[in-house]
């Protein structure tokens, strides 16, 4: 017990969980993250702040989501019980915005007239843009070329929002370069601009503080369950890309005795050379300011990570999430591009419900542990459903073209 | 000579002739997987008693796009810690005695592994180390691995940092800080700002070591402009320019040598009239 509870202490006043974590940046912006970290300390203990952040996520990004009884899922797999949390209804259709919300906040207070943010599927970029229209902050994102095609929905909905994309054409033209190029603008105009980070990486204190904004997830869900007089569940599934909406999910649970599952995109497979499973088949390293597992190859050059889903589609993990591994907290696993659409087409006709291709992961992994008979009647399990899948439904109809005999139509 | 002791030699050197360094930056691998030998001792031949040679990594995120591109070029020749470290071999054995820093990223470093870069680095002649993203808070057991051996480490100081802050980096350097001229990346920028001299007037009062400034330094006009308030000058995105305006990655060798001694003499040149502040002189 004494070591589960060490969780909710992490980090410590370095920035570590455990090994992983820390702040591995250029000098000239250790003044800002020290100044970001000490504004965010404040502002969760101010009163004003607090309210006015549970106000926006109730009125303006549709807070509380629900805690939905999939029973159509349910029969498909054979007898668990099964609630997914529904953060495919919020504004901008994902997670994304619970912590958007919060650094938009948190910019205006420390009175930054000047937001940037890097994005992969689109999802983020368009939550700080939302956020940034809202409180007429001058709003940059940052966007991998190969990204921008493969979302161009979501291109345009940032556009429409009043926000200026720049293409990114370094490296794999993906999440990663992106990230490189918004640290960069970072470091070039840090006294004017605020970078609301997407996930639970980067240095200290954004992963820390991703996850407090994201916790939300994890905290309603205890609520409801109370509410509807349920016993507590015994499994969270979760996707995993930098891993923002898992740990929104995981945190409030960690002191509790149930399961947590993360699942990470396998791409083609773990076996092959085109992945994104970090945790699963990664190296510790040194990427974007924290020390976590990473994709990597003998010479510590960054691997070019695949995934169908650009959400996942990253070559680091946050660092809480290489602790909860390394400390056997929760089980890491992967599921394929392949399975991950599946599990889309088939969420999509059993429940009336199409989830983002990131979230289709997580599905997908509940449907394997059902297969494998890993779950049955007397388990009660915990979706994610991090986002809703309007914006993919491209790329899945690209990849259900080329594999024919994938396709449920 | 002794590691590191061609750095604080290097230095007294200036001291003595009032003068800054002038300390050219090379990828290692740029322009081909052959060059860095020839294109460091001619740098040397040049005048420059300092040379920074940067590891290169894919992900250099202090760099701006001129560097970028030179590590990917690096990259695709094939470079890695290990070739960078078998090159430096080879320009101490053609007898070169510059003080050589290498530069470079945390990442490949660590999976170099720390202790075995520390002691191969020493091996072949390195003087001292320049990690972007490793400030002092981080450096803990790497820099007690280095004093160990005397190999000398590096901090960049931001000009955004308040002074404790500029103490607490200058301090925890071995030999020598190293000045970023302004907050932003690695690049050739056209002017020299009035508030990078504000800056390294404050670093001097607050430093007790030699610095060198960089980032953006391309011209004569910026060494003299910049030279009387520092102890060395950097200069890095200049000298790949140079090398691509005569080919870059399809570059003959012959040619890239030429291109970065033409553009270092006359920068060589400019410190030697860039006398330094008096205040440096008797410190
Ligand atoms: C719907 C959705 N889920 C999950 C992710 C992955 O991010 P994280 O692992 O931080 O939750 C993304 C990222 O874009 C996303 O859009």
């Amino acid at each position: 017990m004494s070591e589960i509870t060490q969780h909710a202490k992490l980090p410590d006043k370095n920035g570590r969980f455990g090994q992983f974590g820390g702040r591995f940046v250029p000098e000239t912006l250790i003044p800002a993250l020290s100044e970001l970290e000490e504004a965010h300390a404040e502002a969760i203990c101010d009163a004003e702040f607090t309210a006015e952040l549970e106000r926006l996520l109730c009125d303006y990004a549709g807070r509380p989501t629900p805690l939905y009884r999939a029973r159509g899922l349910e029969d498909e797999t054979g007898g668990a019980t099964i609630w997914l949390k529904r953060e495919d209804l919020l504004h901008t259709g994902a997670h994304k915005i619970n912590n958007t919300i919060g650094q938009g906040l948190l910019a205006r207070r420390m009175a930054k007239q000047r937001v940037i943010a890097e994005t992969g599927a689109g999802q983020h970029g368009v939550a700080s843009a939302t956020v940034a229209a809202m409180f007429g902050l001058d709003c940059t994102v940052y966007m991998g070329e190969e990204d921008m095609r493969r979302q161009r929905l979501n291109v345009f909905r940032m556009e429409l929002l009043g926000a200026r994309v720049v293409p990114v054409s370094s490296g794999s033209r993906t999440l990663k370069d992106a990230t490189n190029e918004a640290i960069r603008d970072w470091v070039t105009n840090v006294d004017s601009t605020f970078y609301i980070l997407g996930s639970v990486v980067g240095p200290h204190p954004y992963p820390a503080m991703v996850r407090n904004f994201q916790s939300v997830i994890g905290r309603e869900v205890r609520a409801q369950l109370l509410e509807a007089g349920e016993a507590p569940p015994n499994l969270l599934i979760a996707c995993v890309g930098g891993g923002s909406n898992a740990i929104g999910l995981f945190a409030d649970w960690l002191d509790d005795d149930i399961n947590m599952v993360g699942v990470e995109g396998a791409g083609h497979g773990i076996d092959t050379a085109s992945h994104s499973a970090t945790l699963s088949r990664g190296a510790i390293g040194i990427l974007h300011g924290t020390r976590s597992y990473l994709l990597q190859d003998n010479d510590g050059q960054v691997q070019l990570p695949h995934s169908i889903s650009a959400g996942l589609d990253y070559p680091g993990v946050g660092p809480q999430h290489s602790h909860l591994k390394e400390t056997g907290r929760v089980t890491y696993t992967s599921v394929t591009d392949s399975q991950a659409v599946l599990a889309l087409q088939r969420l999509s006709r059993c429940e009336g419900i199409i989830p983002a291709l990131e979230s289709a992961h997580a599905i997908a992994k509940l449907y394997e542990m059902a297969e494998t008979n890993s779950i049955g009647e007397s388990d009660r399990v915990v979706v994610c459903l991090s986002g809703r899948g309007d914006k993919d439904v491209e790329v899945v109809t690209e990849h259900l073209d080329a594999h024919p005999e994938e396709d449920l139509r | 000579m002794k590691t590191s002791d061609r750095i604080s030699s290097a230095f007294a050197a200036g001291r003595e002739a009032s003068q800054p360094l002038v300390v050219p930056f090379i990828t290692a691998g740029y322009p081909t997987a052959t060059s860095t030998v020839p294109i460091v001792t001619a740098l040397a031949a040049s005048g420059a008693d300092m040379i920074e040679i940067g590891m290169p990594f894919s992900d250099p995120l202090a760099d701006g796009p001129t560097i970028q591109h030179a590590s990917e070029v690096a990259l695709r020749n094939g470079m890695t810690v290990g070739k960078t470290l078998e090159a430096v071999r080879e320009i101490r054995a053609s007898g070169t005695d510059a003080a050589l820093i290498l530069m470079g990223y945390c990442n490949p470093v660590f999976a170099y592994g720390v202790d075995a870069f520390i002691k191969d680095a020493t091996q072949v002649g390195v003087d001292g180390l320049i990690i972007a993203d490793m400030p002092p808070d981080e450096a803990g057991e790497f820099l007690v691995s280095c004093r160990a051996v005397g190999l000398s480490l590096t901090f960049l100081v931001a000009p955004n940092a308040p002074d404790d802050r500029i103490r607490k980096v200058d301090g925890a350097s071995t030999h020598f800080s190293y000045c970023v001229s302004v907050t932003g990346v690695t690049g050739a920028r056209s002017a020299i700002e009035s508030r990078t001299i504000e800056f390294l007037q404050r670093m001097r009062k607050l430093s007790t070591k030699p610095f060198v400034v960089g980032f953006g330094i391309k011209k004569p006009e910026h060494v003299m402009t910049l030279g009387p308030h520092a102890d060395g000058v950097v200069v890095g995105s200049a000298i790949i320019d140079a090398i691509e305006s005569v080919g870059g990655a399809g570059a003959v060798v012959v040619d890239a040598v030429n291109a970065v001694s033409t553009l270092v003499a006359p920068l060589c040149a400019a410190a030697r009239q860039a006398t330094m502040t008096a205040q440096r002189r008797e410190a």
